[in-house]
């Protein structure tokens, strides 16, 4: 392992390296450009063995990404925003076809309004097509959390597609330090990649994707749903054997800072989640109970982490960069969709805002963990929603 | 617990994860149930061109050593591009029903 100094863009195409990716199909889209270039000029340099192919969008690299996998080859692709829903079709397929393919999502605001700075709106919209999905924080999250994903990927129990998100700009072009690791050191986490059931192979051929009628269809669809919350347990195997051999933990699927004691606790996707850490010490330091939990995985859902922290706690305040138009904020729908059977009822405050790339610094979380404050001390819940800073 | 269904039944346990086959004859069954014109090849006027075994999207017409062209009626479907394509126009499509007919 030895410190590099990188923006997050530039580990993420290192982090390929690394896992020994075999095939990188991509087409640039900003802010997630620098991935699949920097790719290519470490495969120009001899650093990036697999295969760079450069396709003429993002339909196609996803298929690409798709035909590869299906052969057995490690698989990865970078996009954001327009470019990522332009994959729709595939993301979908890919995870059907349950190939594990990794991408890193660089979240950027969906048109119109032209826009090229983070919101969440371009992977939340894509929660639901099977993929796992995880949010990062830091650049070395970003990189761990990519190499990490292959091994998730890749393990039967779970046989998945994984979309690892960075908020676009705000992480993706931040230069900072992060712990690199050789291929060699890698190979005794992630082991070459073995399809277990299928592969595409001319001595072998098969055919995959094939007319399934209404007698089986729905069980192919369960066995994906199964699967994808498998993801829960498997990923903690992932993380503790990571631990073990390189030191390097995130926090679970849920990273959680001053909660044990907490009453009123803020939740949040992306680096929002870095900054409240200093919002959540100022709150306390002015002798308030706030702890922060950064939702890392948001599917499959943390659900019982969800209950787990609602046992003891008076109030959620949580925090989306993205809206589901006409209901409100996805992860604080999950969360009290993830208590409603349950005997706990802290309040859950829904907060929504930071869209296109405007800035959630510290005094905004800790005027939002304030209003929740108030909620628990008051006993009175006030609107379900805020969109914060509304002008 | 969220969620209380048996994950991993009887009735499932040997599904894969997804739909996959490999290569076998009449996976599907006898596909030439499908069929509603058959192909029928007159042997007199016949060269033994291979123009239909080469165009059969089927790959249901077989041949002998010499070229003689065979039809497998078990899975031909009767989509008649060996007659379109015949150059000696050799190849009849007949209602299926007809042949029937004439038969009895």
């Amino acid at each position: 392992m030895k410190t590099m100094l990188m923006s997050a863009n530039y580990a993420a195409a290192r982090a390929t390296v690394s896992a020994r990716v075999e095939v990188v199909a991509a087409y640039p889209i900003t802010p997630a450009t620098t991935v699949p270039e920097q790719i290519a000029l470490l495969s120009e340099d001899g650093v990036f063995k697999g295969e760079f192919i450069r396709v003429e969008s993002e339909h196609s690299a996803m298929f690409a990404c798709i035909g590869a996998s299906s052969t057995g080859a490690r698989a990865f692709t970078a996009t954001s925003s327009n470019g990522l829903l332009y994959m729709d079709e595939g993301l979908h397929w890919a995870a059907a076809a349950r190939l594990p393919i990794v991408i890193s999502n660089i979240n950027r605001s969906v048109s119109p309004s032209w826009n090229i700075h983070v919101t969440h709106d371009d992977s939340m919209s894509k929660r639901d097509t099977g993929w796992i999905q995880f949010y990062s924080a830091s650049v070395d999250e970003l990189y761990h959390t990519i190499i990490q994903s292959f091994k998730l990927a890749e393990d039967e129990r779970v046989l998945l597609p994984v979309m690892v998100n960075a908020d676009g700009f705000v992480l993706s072009h931040t230069v900072s330090t992060f712990d690199y690791l050789e291929p060699e050191e890698v190979d005794k986490f992630l082991p070459p990649y073995n399809p277990p059931h299928w592969k595409m192979d001319p001595d072998d051929p098969v055919s995959h994707g094939n007319i399934v009628f209404p007698e089986h269809y729905q069980e192919f669809r369960y066995q994906m749903h199964e699967s994808n919350k498998n993801a829960l347990t498997v990923f903690e195997e992932v993380e503790k054997e990571y631990k073990k051999l390189f030191g390097k933990y995130f926090g679970g699927p849920i990273d959680c800072y001053k909660c044990d004691d907490a009453e009123v606790i803020f939740t949040s996707q992306g680096t929002i989640g870095a900054e409240a850490k200093d919002a959540i010490d100022e709150l306390r330091e002015e002798g308030h109970k706030v702890g922060n939990a950064r939702v890392r995985m948001v599917r499959p859902f943390p659900v019982e982490k969800i209950r787990e922290l609602a046992s003891k706690v008076k109030a959620f305040a949580s925090f989306d960069r993205s809206a589901s138009y006409g209901f409100g904020g996805p992860v604080a729908n999950d969360i009290r969709a993830s208590l409603y059977h349950t005997d706990y009822r802290p309040f859950v405050k829904s907060y929504i805002g930071g869209f296109g790339g405007r800035d959630i610094t510290v005094p905004d979380i800790k005027e939002i963990v304030l209003d929740t404050v108030n909620v628990v001390e008051s006993g009175e819940l006030g609107p379900e929603e805020t969109w914060h800073d509304l002008r | 617990m969220v969620n209380e269904v048996d994950i991993n039944p009887k009735t499932r346990g040997d599904m894969p994860k997804t739909s996959y086959s490999k290569p076998t004859i009449g996976s599907m069954g006898k596909t030439g149930s499908w069929r509603t014109f058959s192909p029928e090849i007159n042997y007199d006027e016949c060269s033994k061109c291979r123009t239909c075994w080469l165009h059969c999207p089927e790959a249901v017409i077989s041949q002998d050593e010499d070229g003689t062209p065979h039809i497998d009626y078990d899975y031909c479907k009767g989509c008649g591009i060996c007659a379109q394509v015949c150059p000696k126009h050799c190849i009849s499509m007949v209602r299926d029903l007809e042949k029937k007919e004439v038969e009895a």
